[in-house]
């Protein structure tokens, strides 16, 4: 049964799920308590909570004090977008421009849109080239309108959708040089590309544990140690005091264990599945010759080969091969279910009926050969039986007669 | 047989998919997304395509342990239903907007991906049965939908499943909550899907505004003025706004409208009265007739029901009606029926009395 939705969420490591079970069976004994009680449960609790912080930051480049504990991607987005620019505007009022891609992810351009409507931020899309990617040039040109109003930027490590991986090092360094601050959504980038937080430069930086063998509901804000942050969740202040909530100590030894074992066998993963990705583009375009590869042909997530099959509705291919026991995706869930235009293959430039025809197949580390094998197998004929549908949709109804 | 159950995230057509089910069939799921904001929550019987109505559609699919897509039509149902609707106002007929979408939407584009994608029907909840390619009237005569399927040819039909024509509506809720699925008790949905706030009025001006004309009487004498003829349905009798009372003292009524001179004829109840149908593109599910022949009309979704003789001529009918009816208006469905059997339909172009000329509401 070939899961090729890595990039949704990969199954859980075996050793993180010992590690979990560990870890809530300690609280049941009483061994383990609340990290913010001062009694002895209570300081195992925080000793647990220090120690994997202190491992999540040495995986990722960080300092320990530089981890803010979330409950996943989307917290730290939200915190990072929304914290930052209200810290850096109230410093300086006439900061009010915020810099985001095109392709970020809904919690980054919500939260911006949030902004927008209830703080009077003005806000920038930075356009990306047919590729995905924001240009240096881009940025530079967008900031260089009005350095002194900008108050953050915010581009993601590597696109969600279609695995493009942008110029991180570059871009955070533009916006340094005119003392702006730089957030970065790296939460596909954490596994499979070398993600150090220090070496990166940039400011704050949004991991998950989720999407590198990790637990549900864990994740962090990297915030370096001078970036201001306006709290988003109020209460006890438990982290830094920008981010309050019991600490899930389980959660917590989950994530760092997760985030180490993938960083030691992410040169190997990388390796192996940019070798299956290959595979698998070059076996589905000797089938399907038209298909059209999206994103960057070079710099890509090695497990993303995110793929349109003209004449073809996404959501059919993604019906025909689940019925197949393919799951995949079309890279564009909404919460009611159905998939709109990618607004990160809109960004690009692509035709709608690009858009409409793609498919977002992810690798991860339980994909094997096998896999792609059986992907090849099945694609020829559901892409075949997906032109039918597209073609049936497409026709003009004359009055709806006939069928 | 490959089902896909279309799947509204109502009671009938939760029970028509465990119905299905029931059978053996390989069924599939699948909500239509029509709307392109859909709105998050259901408020009471009013509109649809809410998130929450296809988060019902999806715990029902989970019960019945079967896929389920959500899949998004909203722009087909926009251009062949929502854009039809205004368009007939605009027009000066009454349209039926749940006829046109069982027409184009779920029996057209829904009906040829499901074919393409290699399934062999489409199920849904509607209160009709369907025997051997002829379609029937409910046993719930209450709930009956046989005539918003009358629109559907032979061909469509045969790839049409409505495993609820045997069982009354209650049947089905009991049915529903047997099989511990929540919808059981959700409200019936009624009104326009799309018009969520059931202001059927205001829906229609804000996408044609104002178009003020005159109100005459059938003597073309001018009563008043109107703010646009798709305000009027004929047999409508209120917000006509007349000062002048009638010669005889007796209330007024929309008699037809005709928007080519953006006039709204007025008359009396007796006026309205009305004996012979004229229509336009007949659907045949059973054989096209040669000759005239005797049948039962009905001439609105809900009542209106006249014995009649039809006069088919090439591309036209026309219905002579025993009973004559009130407020026959342009645009709706014309369904002859045998008994509780389903002959065919047509759209209704004119009605008037034979002894005068049809008011043409072209």
């Amino acid at each position: 049964m070939p899961y090729l939705d890595h990039a949704a969420t990969t199954p859980m490591l075996a050793e993180v799920i010992d590690a979990v079970a560990a870890s809530m069976r300690a609280s049941s004994t009483g061994a383990v308590g609340n990290p913010s009680s001062v009694h002895t449960s209570g300081r195992q609790a925080r000793r647990i909570i220090e120690e994997s912080r202190e491992r999540l930051a040495a995986a990722l480049g960080a300092r320990p004090s530089e981890v803010i504990f979330t409950s996943g991607g989307t917290e730290a987005d939200n915190l990072a977008v929304k914290g930052i620019y209200l810290a850096r505007r109230a410093a300086d009022p006439a900061r009010r421009k915020l810099l985001v891609s095109a392709v970020e992810h809904h919690a980054v351009l919500d939260s911006a849109d949030w902004l927008v409507t209830h703080e009077n931020a003005e806000l920038v899309l930075l356009p990306v080239d047919p590729d995905g990617v924001v240009q240096p040039e881009t940025l530079a040109a967008a900031i260089a309108e009005d350095p002194a109003a900008v108050a953050l930027v915010s581009v993601m490590w590597a696109n969600n959708e279609v695995g493009s991986i942008q110029p991180i090092h570059e871009l955070a360094e533009i916006a340094h040089g005119y003392g702006i601050a730089f957030h970065t959504d790296a939460v596909q980038a954490v596994g499979t590309l070398g993600v150090s937080f220090a070496d990166s430069g940039v400011d704050a930086m949004t991991v998950t544990a989720h999407k590198i063998g990790g637990p549900y509901g864990a994740g962090a804000l990297l915030l370096g140690r001078g970036v201001d942050c306006v709290p988003v969740l109020h209460g006890g202040g438990q982290e830094r005091d920008v981010r309050s909530g019991t600490l899930d100590t389980p959660g917590a030894v989950g994530f760092s264990l997760a985030a180490e074992l993938a960083v030691s066998r992410r040169d190997e993963l990388a390796a192996r599945l940019a070798g299956l990705r290959d595979q698998l583009i070059a076996g589905v375009r000797e089938i399907v010759p038209d298909v059209v590869l999206n994103g960057h042909p070079v710099h890509r997530l090695p497990g993303n080969a995110h793929l349109s099959f003209p004449g073809c509705e996404g959501d059919s291919l993604l019906m025909l091969l689940d019925a197949r026991g393919i799951e995949c995706s079309t890279g564009s869930a909404c919460s009611a279910g159905v998939a709109q235009p990618s607004h990160v293959l809109l960004a690009m430039g692509a035709d709608p009926r690009r858009a409409r025809g793609a498919l977002r197949l992810s690798l991860g580390h339980t994909s094997t050969e096998q896999d792609v094998r059986t992907l090849i197998e099945a694609i020829g004929p559901v892409v075949e039986r997906a032109r039918r549908a597209g073609a049936a949709a497409n026709l003009v109804t004359t009055a709806g007669r006939g069928v | 047989m490959k089902v896909l159950a279309a799947m509204s995230g109502g009671v009938d057509s939760a029970v028509a998919a465990a119905r299905a089910v029931a059978a053996g069939w390989d069924v599939t799921g699948v909500h239509l997304a029509l709307s392109r904001q859909p709105a998050t929550l259901r408020t009471g019987s009013r509109g649809c395509c809410s998130l929450e109505d296809s988060h019902d559609a999806r715990r029902t699919a989970d019960i019945l342990g079967i896929p389920f897509y959500v899949w998004d039509f909203a722009e087909r149902f926009q251009s062949d239903v929502i854009d039809n609707f205004v368009s007939e106002y605009e027009a000066g007929r009454t349209p039926n907007p749940c006829l046109r979408c069982n027409e184009q939407i779920k029996f057209s584009a829904l009906l040829d991906r499901a074919l393409a994608l290699g399934f062999d029907a489409v199920a849904t909840g509607h209160h009709a049965r369907l025997t051997d390619g002829r379609l029937y009237r409910s046993v719930d005569a209450a709930k009956d939908q046989s005539y918003v399927l009358a629109v559907l040819t032979p061909e469509q039909l045969a790839h049409a499943v409505f495993p609820l024509g045997d069982s009354t509506k209650d049947q089905v809720r009991a049915e529903a909550a047997e099989l511990g699925l929540a919808v059981a008790s959700k409200p019936d949905s009624h009104d326009i899907c799309f018009i969520a706030d059931g202001d059927t009025q205001g829906f229609l001006a804000r996408r044609l505004g104002e178009r003020p004309g005159r109100i005459v009487d059938t003597d073309g004498a001018v009563l008043g003025e109107h703010a646009g003829t798709h305000h009027f349905t004929v047999g409508q009798r209120k917000g006509l706004n007349l000062t002048t009372p009638s010669a005889t003292g007796q209330p007024r009524y929309v008699l037809s409208l005709q928007p080519k001179s953006n006039t709204v004829v007025v008359g009396s109840a007796a006026d309205l009265e009305v004996s012979e149908v004229r229509c336009d593109r007949p659907v045949w599910i059973a054989d096209p007739p040669v000759a005239p022949f005797d049948c039962q009309v009905q001439l609105r979704a809900h009542g209106m029901v006249s014995d009649a003789r039809v006069h088919p001529s090439g591309g036209d009918l026309r219905a002579e009606l025993r009973q004559s009816q009130r407020g026959v208006a342009a645009g709706q469905a014309l369904v002859m029926y045998d008994g509780d059997r389903v002959l065919g339909s047509a759209t209704i172009v004119s009605a008037g009395q034979p002894a005068r000329p049809a008011v043409s509401t072209g």
